[in-house]
């Protein structure tokens, strides 16, 4: 199996993310808070033409980043399903956030030694950025989480919704495994366990509960994706849809 | 008698000019600051065919200015006539605030950002409790009236590279360097 699958689910999972949290923009609930998604989402974005452009290289077809973001269908799009949730209110942002976040930091924390040279040097620079990011999420989570009863009410509804998606973050399948055998990407049990107890913290600063697993079987990074994803893409590829080949 | 004193002070002269032309660069977001103040110019150096290359460092990886940057340098070599050359971004090993340059740091300063401290980097997997500690180091000093009675607004400010704080004295909202 080719890498440039594996790095597409990566760049794909930034792309999503950093589109949704976009939608923010002129909607946060205070300047601040406005600032802080919109430039998560800026890092996320650049850390998408980064994989992307990477997975076009590996691919070695000729597509260029735009041509994989803007061009490919939702059956195409390998990112889990968890970031194609809609934003909801705030503190549902925040959690879907944290628990991306957390993702993350140990996801490229340990590609940063991947054998795929470039590929671990893209988890390098995105790990400092997702430090950040973490840190803003985390830090509201705790505030909403151990604030006022109707914050604490809503963070854990939330909680509760989105939990399920994150079942799909460390499910492996055949490439996940093969990806690991070479080298190029770490083991998920191993990313597993680092989230698990860095999210065991955040909640337990939070005062929230931790939510059961339960069972869930879209996978995201196999091309299956809830209906949300489809409005997210129809809005982002609308220009490049309507005009082919439009230029800035 | 052998000819290759010559070369090698013409690939120094080359390489040194190139190097000139670079760090005189104004960054585009905080005109304050060259390039080489800001220590994203990673290398330049002669490659066999004889073209000259140039590694720029982004800050961020969604920097906006990264594409603007990476014009200027081009621009800035060919005017500085070092002959064939190409400018490309270098991702390993990632920038970090503690590039900036003591020249930099200064010029931050004076342009009313107040710059980021220097800290360890951070080694390997950060200790849980390491995502608390940054966002309690020690408050930024205002860079109006010097008051250490600041307060940080927001981790994120009007470009990638800043923060938002506020002077609880003098009441001024001001800017600082995230350190990464």
């Amino acid at each position: 199996m080719s890498a440039h699958r594996y790095v597409l689910r990566l760049g794909d999972l930034a792309l999503v993310l950093g589109q949704r949290l976009s939608e923010w923009v002129g909607h946060g609930p205070a300047l601040e808070e406005d600032l802080g998604l919109a430039n998560i989402a800026l890092d996320l974005i650049g850390q998408a033409r980064l994989l992307l452009a990477h997975a076009g290289e590996i691919e070695g077809r000729g597509r260029s980043e735009d041509d994989i973001a803007f061009l490919r269908e939702q059956g195409e799009y390998l990112n889990p399903n968890l970031v194609e949730q809609p934003n909801g209110d705030f503190g549902e942002t925040i959690v879907r956030q944290v628990l991306i976040d957390a993702f993350q930091l140990e996801l490229y924390d340990r590609l940063r030694s991947s054998a795929d040279a470039h590929l671990g040097a893209i988890a390098d620079k995105a790990l400092k950025e997702t430090r950040y990011h973490l840190r803003y999420s985390a830090g509201w989570l705790v505030r909403l989480g151990d604030g006022t009863a109707e914050s604490h009410a809503r963070v854990q509804a939330s909680l509760e919704r989105l939990w399920p998606y994150t079942v799909e973050l460390f499910e492996e399948d055949a490439l996940d495994r093969e990806m690991a055998e070479r080298g190029i990407a770490p083991a998920l049990a191993q990313v597993r366990t680092g989230w698990t107890s860095q999210i065991g913290e955040i909640l337990a600063e939070a005062t929230l509960a931790r939510p059961a697993d339960r069972p869930y079987s879209w996978f995201g990074k196999r091309g299956e994706h809830s209906e949300h994803l489809g409005y997210l893409l129809a809005e982002m590829q609308h220009l490049q849809r309507s005009h082919p080949g439009a230029r800035w | 008698m052998s000819p290759l004193p010559d070369h090698d002070a013409a690939a120094a002269a080359r390489i040194g000019a190139a190097w000139r032309a670079l760090a005189a660069i104004a960054d585009p977001e905080l005109p304050a600051l060259t390039l080489e103040d800001l220590g994203i110019v990673r290398f330049v150096r002669l490659r066999s065919d004889g073209v000259l290359c140039a590694g720029l460092s982004p800050t961020y990886s969604g920097c906006p200015a990264s594409a603007h940057i990476l014009e200027l340098a081009q621009r800035a070599l060919r005017e500085a006539d070092v002959g064939p050359c190409a400018v490309s971004q270098t991702l390993a090993p990632p920038w970090s605030s503690d590039w900036i340059t003591s020249e930099g740091r200064r010029k931050l300063a004076q342009y009313g950002i107040v710059p980021p401290e220097r800290v360890p980097s951070h080694p390997g997997r950060p200790a849980a409790r390491a995502l608390w500690a940054l966002a309690e180091s020690a408050p930024a000093a205002c860079p109006r009236c010097g008051a250490l009675q600041t307060e940080q607004l927001s981790e994120f400010g009007s470009t990638p590279c800043k923060a938002l704080h506020r002077c609880l004295a003098c009441l001024e909202p001001f800017e600082r360097f995230k350190c990464i």
